[in-house]
């Protein structure tokens, strides 16, 4: 193994994308532009007309087809990827399915953005969470540089366990923030990620394979069972890639839930995405005055670290999940989400959702510190005032 | 089965099969002829894309496949776009697409798939200029969901969702006339074909093949369960639809028109020829059969213009 030297680069999100998209040697891309990703694109095709990636590139004409014509390279044996957001990723919702149901380690890079109407472009999770029950993996990124590690990884992740995964960012607050990233050498991320081997492919004419045929409801259950499991058994695949990333790059994601000074917390936050780093911050402030807080982060939605979850929420008296996305007519996604996977456990914290950040509102360190505050009084107090806050709003 | 070399040179259809027996179409079926037809001519380098349609089913249920190829099937609106991708795979994965030694990427639609929830992808597929065949299977309705109509069906025709009726609720829209659409796009080769005509369905094929950029064949394909025609008259129906000049046949070739009628000086035949073997146009007035002779008209004189001043 050659000597890891990496290569710092200052580049906004979609640039750390676009990046790993060449490192990763895509073969097909097939994308439509939609604001906040089109730079992801850009810097492809970019790539492309200078001579420094060997891609074809489907400039398609819509979303649907985006995602239809990246199955349709996958299916044949190639390394595929394409990129969305919002509105666009909401139009490929039938063709998700389609992807995990015919089992292609297709890798996407979704920048969260809030659906319309009213219009926005900004920061939401909303987009990626109502894709929640497609079959997809989800990886949140905190920053630009879990944006490059993500998109590596995932791709090594997917081809293993036959699942597509969602790479999602924030929008603008990472896809057009410039950050420095650490790139890693071209010959150590080909020893890290060799090419795709494919199970089956459309190329194979001596021996012609059926791909999505009609299942009768003697056979479909199975099917349905398998991708689950394939979810279950990605879990320690997510883990060991995350470990030999950190050992070969230094950067570890063997715990699909990071920890942030969670050891001795009496209460944790528990949230996605870039909104995280704010958290951690103020966590850091927290703490210098006395506050016994830490931060859970968690990268991978789906599938869920329900383990990781209850390790963390045993030890703790409280948890602030902060969602930046909203399930109407119920709560915040992951709080859901958090609170199904403790149910059938010991562990049960004081919870609070609160509802922070839709449509790009901004989340400041003083938003932590006075949701910290809220949460240490009801601990204090041992009941919650109400169980789902919607933390910004005008009154 | 070995076919004698006798035998063979006497066919006027590749011998070969790439379409098993045994499918589940129904009797009388023009599609299931017709992708039969588009493997004999393309032979085991030939991947076929199928969306929700008919052929769906006729391909067969997991773990059985009719198709001695490699097969996809997809979503009913995207086609065009998977094809697309599968083309773009095998150029990055350093395959020969199209020509004679190369690999055919062949779309295979219905008219649903096709003029209506596919034209999208359809339309992006062909202004990009995919090395790849789309097939458009027409049987003029959604026969697979039980015959409602599409953007294909034809004027005064009886479908599930045109039922007649007491207030005359017949298909009252003319057949959209999607190979024009194609044709707008400029695109190398497009063609109509019919399952009555085998060898002249298969000429275009082979010259589909040859000629690089995306090529679109409308395959006339009837449909007895959903014209409500006897079994046995299938081909006799198809027949009727090109002399009647309701369906003619013809080529664009680079820019090129050329009509390919079997009897190019006979005048067409009335539309009643067509119609009267059917049982989806038995609520047509005589009006009715007049306003859809005098679009049959219009459409056959229009086409006869274009090869004339782009022949």
């Amino acid at each position: 193994m050659a000597e890891y030297k990496p290569i710092r680069k200052v580049v906004s999100g979609n640039y750390a994308a676009a990046y790993a998209v060449k490192h990763a040697r895509v073969q097909v891309v097939a994308a439509y532009p939609i604001t906040p990703q089109t730079s992801i694109i850009e810097k492809i095709a970019e790539f492309i007309a200078n001579g420094e990636a060997d891609i074809q590139y489907v400039p398609v004409e819509s979303e649907h087809s985006a995602m239809a014509a990246t199955i349709g390279a996958s299916a044949t044996g190639a390394r595929a990827f394409t990129a969305t957001a919002s509105q666009g990723l909401a139009l490929m919702h039938e063709m998700l399915h389609w992807a995990s149901g015919a089992r292609l380690p297709i890798v996407m890079v979704e920048v969260n953005r809030a659906l319309a109407p009213p219009w926005s472009v900004w920061d939401d999770q909303t987009d990626s969470l109502a894709q929640r029950d497609t079959g997809w993996m989800q990886f949140y990124a905190e920053n630009n540089q879990e944006v490059y590690d993500g998109v590596l990884m995932a791709f090594k992740i997917a081809e293993q366990v036959n699942v597509p995964i969602m790479v999602i960012e924030s929008a603008f607050i990472l896809s057009h923030t410039y950050d420095v990233v650490e790139m890693i050498p071209q010959e150590l991320v080909d020893e890290f990620l060799p090419p795709r081997k494919p199970l089956y492919t459309l190329t194979d004419f001596d021996n012609p394979k059926a791909i999505g045929a009609l299942a009768t409801p003697d056979d479909y259950y199975e099917f349905r069972y398998k991708l689950a499991k394939a979810h279950e058994e990605a879990k320690k695949i997510i883990k060991d890639v995350g470990k030999e990333f950190g050992e070969r790059f230094g950067r570890d994601y063997s715990d699909m839930i990071e920890k942030y000074r969670t050891d001795d917390a009496d209460f944790i936050f528990l949230g996605m995405g870039s909104l995280m780093g704010t958290v951690k911050e103020a966590v850091d402030r927290l703490r210098d005055e006395g506050y016994k807080v830490g931060a859970a982060k968690v990268r991978w939605f789906r599938p869920f670290p329900k383990e990781e979850l209850y390790e963390l929420a045993k030890k703790v008296d409280g948890i602030a999940v902060v969602d930046r996305n909203f399930s109407f007519g119920q709560e915040g996604i992951l709080f859901t989400e958090a609170k199904g996977a403790l149910y059938n456990t010991s562990a049960r914290p004081l919870m609070k959702n609160y509802i922070v950040g839709l449509g790009g509102r901004d989340f400041t360190l003083n938003d932590v510190r006075k949701i910290a505050e809220d949460m240490k009084g009801l601990i204090e107090r041992g009941e919650l005032d109400e169980e789902v806050e919607w933390y910004h709003l005008k009154r | 089965m070995e076919i004698p070399e006798s035998v063979k040179k006497r066919l006027t259809l590749p011998a070969e099969e790439y379409f098993y027996a045994g499918h589940t179409a129904c009797q009388g079926c023009g599609a299931s002829l017709g992708l039969r037809y588009v493997l004999k001519a393309y032979g085991r380098k030939t991947i076929v894309t199928i969306p929700a349609c008919c052929s769906t089913i006729i391909a067969g249920a997991w773990p059985y496949s009719t198709l001695d190829v490699p097969l996809f099937h997809t979503a009913f609106a995207t086609t065009g776009a998977v094809i697309s991708g599968i083309e773009a795979a095998l150029k990055a994965m350093g395959y020969k697409v199209k020509g004679e030694d190369g690999v055919m990427v062949v779309g295979w639609a219905g008219d649903g798939g096709t003029a209506d929830i596919g034209l999208q992808a359809l339309s992006g597929f062909l202004e990009r200029g995919h090395d790849a065949v789309y097939i458009m299977y027409d049987n003029e309705a959604y026969m697979n969901t039980g015959i409602q109509r599409s953007g294909s069906t034809p004027y005064g025709a009886w479908t599930t969702n045109t039922p007649g009726g007491k207030r005359h609720f017949l298909e009252k829209r003319h057949k959209k006339k999607v190979i024009d659409i194609v044709i707008a796009h400029e695109i190398p080769y497009a063609a109509t074909a019919s399952v009555a005509y085998p060898e002249d369905f298969i000429r275009k094929l082979k010259k589909a093949r040859n000629i690089p950029g995306p090529s679109f064949i409308q395959l006339f394909a009837p449909c007895p369960t959903g014209w409500r025609s006897p079994t046995d008259k299938s081909i006799e129906i198809a027949r009727l639809a090109v002399q009647t000049a309701y369906f003619p046949l013809f080529e664009y070739e680079n820019g090129k028109y050329k009509i390919n009628m079997p009897n190019p000086k006979k005048e067409p035949k009335p539309i009643e020829e067509f119609l009267k073997l059917q049982g989806r146009f038995k609520y047509m007035t005589k009006e009715d059969v007049q306003i859809l002779q005098e679009w049959v008209n219009r459409q056959w004189e229009k086409l006869k213009k274009l090869a004339e001043v782009f022949g």
